[in-house]
């Protein structure tokens, strides 16, 4: 910041708010995050309570998955033997890595770059996403898309918890509620996501011309100004779900059946 | 109503420089320009500062008031506690003139080197038909009064003077894509977008936005869709795939 | 330190515009567009310039929200508003060249708000018969100055492409001032031969050789305490072309706004734009009485509503019913509102209340005049949609101004000295209706780039250029360093808040001979004390230094102002006296010419005022030109006007 030709003031920052105070409650709750997530994708257990699949497991398409889980097939056959969620871990893995909010949480709170506005970043080096590996994030429109495809099933696994746990119809507990919050709020943090509303109009130079299109583009746009909102609160949602379906699985307690 | 506040102002230029404090009666309503000017007028006549309107309309008067870059004509004494230290420092981003202005010459540099809007051939002017839905959006960008708050505040430009070269900054990338938005415009300018004004530098942290004094989302309106839409032209296979595709056939055709 | 002659730098162009506002920056484009090297010159940053300020739009009669608007009407409401003290000849060519002007603006990339047929847009402003304003939101004027600027950089742009260059052919010289025109020839035919100025950065003198100049450089309200204008409005271009020996025309003629923000203190005269009460806001007194209704005067009593209800079936159709009082011109809006404070019925902190929070959803009003909401909510904590505003008169625009040629912006008096934009004078008469300031910057702006280009020609054509004598030089410096090697002498910024009292006080919006006078003897005290102003501190950006070298020009304008509003005994448009309250037809053929006496003072005659062409006064019914216009000037009306 001290280069030559410019003001001569030594502070990294003259800021007397608490700037700092954003980035450590990021990390500390994204640190908390990735360790949970890590030691449930790992653990291979626990992840089927009927009806209930956990979000971190679905699809289940190992044949070691636990019987009942895998509703959508089990193409991956017998070799594989570690934790069936490492299978698919990598889109949403990759979908909320390349995401523009995360992004920028991340790069400010762990990479301090820059760790607050008009705060000086420890780096002597900058190249931002210009080279690899960060120019792969603009990979983030076909995660996106893959992020699509999980919803779709997340929301197959809410409807198949419309049973009980013998597999009748027409039922629903906690665990369906639990399961159903999760997905709506990962569909509200897909659909609001910056892709998308490239996608759905963004990319246009004439909104006139296409008004199906600029009314999809206004609505994607108005979600997307919550676009951080939905992308913890979705978080939450499925760290929430599998938790629930862990101590379902694991007996701590039981479901509470509405009807 | 008045009271006494407390002023650390840095006052220098290129060759040396510290802060200086001033104790200087401040009244209801005021704003930190006002109390510039009053230190100019009572104690300090050759204090420099820059400012034309005092209506936060012509983005001359930028400056860090506590390590916030701001516009000083905006910012109300009453945000601040009457025993609170208040610092002015000059932005930190461009080299120092004399106290409290620098020289923002690299801006107009760079507003050169974007290609100016660049109408259909043979449309007269009188003739030009746009909806109010397909302005808006290079509208929103055009509520920029050049205060260059975010050229200040990009860390790629504010901790990395090597970057100015390869780097436009928010403002610019953000020209590029009001004219990208122009419903009229016929120029392509994404790829200069990402190889000459440096979008790829930008990692999307948003302080540009968070110091906007005209309020435009920069990062979300215009960095994200301009990122977006090079990526259509560079990094989408698929896409390019059908721009090789639709070449052919209007080669056939 | 004080370079030698040869130290100081040089530039030689063909057309120099001191000045970057709208009317600079249109100049210099057409300048450069007619193959002329162009140098650019202001005080401030490069599009910074007070034009940035307007809010309300830019009046042109391009029909696009009611088709019946046409040039004509424009010129009968822009001659109305002037109280036919306009020139009649700048107010024609205004009117008839307006559109061409924004649709240009819309050619180098301005996006005004759209009708849904696709064209621009058009608001109503007071005055204006027709919705006429080409508007962005209310952020009118910086969309102007923005694409002005880059459409010099755009110009730059083909110059680095085909000569390598960006400065080539046009050049910005921003933070840089004017203090002195140089002149060449012999003491009764003396031309423009260059100019002379000082790089506020680093305080070193710099010339400019150049057979023309075009002045541009706005208005003058800094002289007043209330104001809306920006720092740069010290009249520096007045004060240059009188010392050139210009002449300056009509100079009483001063628009006080009638909304400005009257509080807190620290923002009093910043502009409430006029399109809150064109999108609907209307002005109470403190008994909640909309009182502009008891204001309307004789000659307005056929155009406007006289019940409210009539007035607010106006805003959705305005075809058959009047406009509300509150649309009346400038003038009058600001009278009654004076009026109304000085009857005791003004709000708490001296002004009237404006309120659009009762007429117009929230939603509305942020939509309509987002500035406006944010200016009240971050400068004094008042949310508008929920809140009436307290306003009140504001210094905001000077009529008169340096007498120019309508059709090239030349002076009369100086060859190779153009003006235009603010700085002229003629264009508005009286009083200038809203919006019209704007299209006069780019229709004149244009013109005096032209005329400048082609001054330039013929100059050539001849074969010598006028040339900068070196003596000149050494005297301009010397002038300009007198209050860096003063010791202890006066404060430039008390000398300035002096002067900003008296003119608020005694020449403000309602005058009378006994204050103009006492004006007259405190501006002679403030110009003694002026030559012993003392300046510390160095030459690099010293602020105290720019004060002191700005107050000459303003010493030289209020003082003209003062002058010229003693000689005018009668009350019109901008000029208001209460000893002389009557509008009379006799003054109307009277124009006021300011000019440099020998002593340093202003002095003053009176000049014909240039007749309007009979094609023109057909243009109005005999009955409205009774109010106006002498006896004997009626008595020559063609026949058409006669029934
Ligand atoms: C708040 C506000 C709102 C307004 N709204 C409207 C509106 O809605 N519609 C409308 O039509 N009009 C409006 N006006 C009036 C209009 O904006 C001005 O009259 C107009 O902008 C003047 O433009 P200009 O080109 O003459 O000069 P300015 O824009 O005033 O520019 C003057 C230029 O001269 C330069 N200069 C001055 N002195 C020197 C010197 N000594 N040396 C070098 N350079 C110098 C300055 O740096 C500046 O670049 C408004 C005015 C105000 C204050
Ligand atoms: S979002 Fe991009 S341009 Fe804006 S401040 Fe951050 S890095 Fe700079
Ligand atoms: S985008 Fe905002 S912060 Fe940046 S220069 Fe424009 S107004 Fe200033
Ligand atoms: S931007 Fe966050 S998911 Fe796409
Ligand atoms: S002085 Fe114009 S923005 Fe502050």
């Amino acid at each position: 910041m001290l280069s030559p030709g410019r003001a001569r003031i030594p502070q990294k920052t003259l800021r007397s708010d608490r700037w700092w105070l954003l980035p450590t409650v990021t990390v500390i709750v994204l640190l908390s995050f990735v360790v949970y997530a890590t030691w449930r994708a790992f653990e291979g257990a626990y992840y089927y309570a009927s009806p209930y699949l956990s979000p971190l497991y679905s699809p289940c398409l190992a044949t070691s998955c636990v019987p009942g889980s895998t509703d959508l097939g089990t193409p991956i056959g017998s070799w594989y033997v570690l934790s069936p969620a490492l299978l698919i871990l990598v889109f949403p893995l990759g979908f909320r890595m390349t995401c523009y909010y995360y992004r920028k949480a991340y790069y400010r709170s762990f990479w301090g770059s820059p760790p607050g506005c008009a705060v000086a970043e420890p780096h002597k080096k900058y190249t931002g996403e210009t080279r690899f590996p960060l120019i792969l994030q603009n990979s983030h429109r076909w995660f996106f898309i893959a992020g699509l495809i999980f919803n779709c099933i997340l929301t197959f696994d809410v409807i198949i918890a419309f049973r009980n746990p013998e597999g009748q119809w027409g039922h629903m507990g906690l665990g369906t509620l639990v399961l159903l919050i999760s997905a709506t709020l990962l569909w509200f943090y897909s659909l609001s996501c910056h892709a998308c509303k490239h996608i759905v109009g963004g990319r246009l130079k004439h909104f006139s011309r296409h008004p199906v299109r600029y009314r999809l583009w206004t609505l994607v746009s108005r979600l997307n100004s919550s676009h951080s909102m939905f992308a913890w609160l979705s978080l939450f949602g499925v760290a929430f779900a599998d938790f629930y379906v862990r101590c379902l699985a694991a007996d701590w307690f039981t479901d509470i059946r509405f009807f | 109503m008045t009271y006494d506040a407390t002023f650390r102002v840095w006052r220098g230029d290129d060759e040396e420089g510290e802060f200086a404090d001033y104790t200087v009666p401040v009244n209801e309503g005021e704003v930190v320009l006002d109390i510039i000017h009053r230190i100019q007028a009572t104690q300090q006549p050759d204090l420099a500062v820059r400012w034309n309107c005092k209506a936060g309309k012509c983005g001359s008067c930028s400056a860090e008031v506590n390590g916030k870059p701001r516009l000083l004509c905006m910012t109300r004494m009453s945000t601040f506690l009457d025993t609170e230290t208040i610092t002015v420092t000059p932005l930190r981003t461009f080299p120092i003139i004399k106290d409290l202005v620098t020289d923002v010459s690299f801006n107009y540099e760079k507003a050169r080197k974007v290609p100016s809007f660049t109408p259909p051939p043979g449309l007269e002017p009188g003739d030009y038909r746009m909806q109010q839905i397909d302005v808006e959006r290079s509208q929103e960008f055009r509520k920029c009064i050049e205060c260059f708050l975010c050229q200040n505040t990009c860390h790629v430009l504010r901790d990395h003077e090597e970057n100015k070269p390869k780097f436009s900054g928010p403002r610019f990338l953000m020209r590029i894509a009001e004219l990208d938005m122009h419903p009229l415009d016929t120029l392509d300018r994404k790829k200069a977008a990402q190889d000459e004004h440096g979008l790829g530098y930008c990692n999307i942290t948003k302080c540009c936005t968070e110091v906007c004094p005209e309020h435009i989302k920069i990062t979300d309106n215009a960095l994200i869709p301009l990122k977006e839409r090079v990526i259509d032209e560079k990094y989408d296979p698929l896409l390019a795939l059908g721009r090789v595709f639709r070449k052919d056939k209007a080669k056939k055709g | 330190m004080t370079e030698t002659q040869q130290d100081i730098e040089r530039h030689q162009y063909d057309v120099v515009v001191i000045g970057a506002g709208g009317a600079g920056l249109r100049a210099a484009i057409e300048a450069r567009s007619q193959g002329k090297r162009t140098a650019i010159i202001c005080k401030s940053l490069f599009g910074k310039a007070h034009t940035v300020m307007a809010e309300g739009g830019m009046a042109a009669a391009m029909g696009n929200v009611n088709s019946h608007d046409n040039w004509q009407v424009h010129f009968r409401d822009t001659m109305r508003g002037g109280k036919f003290m306009n020139n009649w000849r700048m107010a024609e060519l205004h009117a008839q060249e307006s559109p061409a002007r924004a649709w240009e603006l819309e050619s180098w990339g301005a996006l005004f708000d759209r009708t849904p047929d696709g064209k621009i847009s058009q608001r109503n402003f007071g005055g204006h018969e027709y919705p006429r304003l080409a508007h962005v939101g209310d952020r009118t004027g910086l969309e102007m100055i923005r694409t002005l600027q880059q459409e010099v950089v755009a110009l730059q742009q083909a110059d680095a492409r085909d000569l390598g260059d960006y400065e080539a052919m046009i050049k910005v010289f921003p933070e840089c001032t004017i203090t002195q025109l140089l002149l060449d020839g012999p003491e009764d035919d003396r031309r423009i031969a260059g100019a002379f100025g000082y790089w506020r950065e680093s305080g070193s003198f710099v010339l400019f050789e150049a057979p023309a100049v075009v002045i541009s450089t706005g208005g003058i309200g800094k002289s007043f305490k209330v104001t809306s204008n920006s720092w740069e409005g010290t009249g520096d271009g007045l004060g240059l072309a009188l010392r050139a020996g210009a002449t300056l025309l009509n100079m009483e003629f001063v628009q006080f706004h009638p909304t400005g923000m009257v509080w807190p203190l620290s923002v009093k005269g910043i502009l409430v734009t006029e399109s809150v009460r064109g999108d609907g806001g209307v002005l109470k007194n403190s008994e909640g009485r909309r009182f502009m209704f008891d204001y309307i005067p004789d000659v307005f009593k056929a155009q406007y509503a006289t019940t409210e209800e009539e007035g607010d079936r106006w805003y959705t159709d305005p075809e058959n019913n009047r406009r509300p009082p509150e649309l009346l011109p400038r003038d009058e809006v600001a009278r009654a509102i004076n009026s109304e404070v000085k009857a005791g019925r003004g709000s708490p902190h001296g002004g009237v209340f404006l309120d659009v929070a009762s007429r117009l959803s929230a939603e509305v009003i942020r939509k309509k005049l987002p500035s406006m909401y944010h200016q009240f909510m971050e400068l004094a904590g008042v949310d508008i949609t929920k809140e009436a505003m307290e306003v009140g008169p504001t210094c905001h625009y000077v009529m008169g101004g340096i007498e120019v040629d309508p059709d090239n912006g030349a002076t009369p008096a100086v060859p190779g000295l153009f003006s235009a934009g603010e700085a002229a004078g003629g264009m508005h008469g009286s009083n200038r209706l809203g919006g019209n300031s704007l299209s006069d910057l780019v229709v004149f702006g244009r013109r005096a780039g032209l005329g400048a280009a082609h001054y330039v020609t013929e100059l050539d054509a001849e074969g010598s250029r006028p040339r900068v004598a070196e003596a000149d030089i050494a005297r301009a410096q010397q002038a300009d360093l007198v209050p860096l090697e003063t010791d202890a002498g006066e404060n430039p910024y008390e000398l300035h808040q002096d002067l900003q009292q008296t003119m608020n006080d005694l020449v403000g919006i309602i005058r009378n001979a006994d204050e103009l006078r006492r004006a007259l003897e405190r501006i002679a005290e403030l110009k003694q004390r002026a030559k012993r102003i003392s300046v510390t501190g160095g030459r690099r950006y010293n602020p105290g230094w720019h004060v002191a070298l700005d107050l000459k020009n303003m010493l030289l304008v209020s003082e003209s102002i003062a002058r010229a509003a003693l000689e005018r005994q009668e009350s019109r448009g901008g000029h208001t006296r209460d000893d002389f309250p009557k509008m009379d037809p006799k003054w109307r053929r009277v124009n006021l010419i300011c000019s440099l006496a020998a002593d340093g003072g202003i002095s003053i005659r009176r000049q014909p005022l240039p007749q309007i062409p009979d094609r023109l006064l057909a243009l109005f019914d005999r009955v409205e030109l009774t109010k106006y216009l002498t006896a004997e000037e009626l008595s020559h009306l063609p026949e058409e006007n006669q029934q």
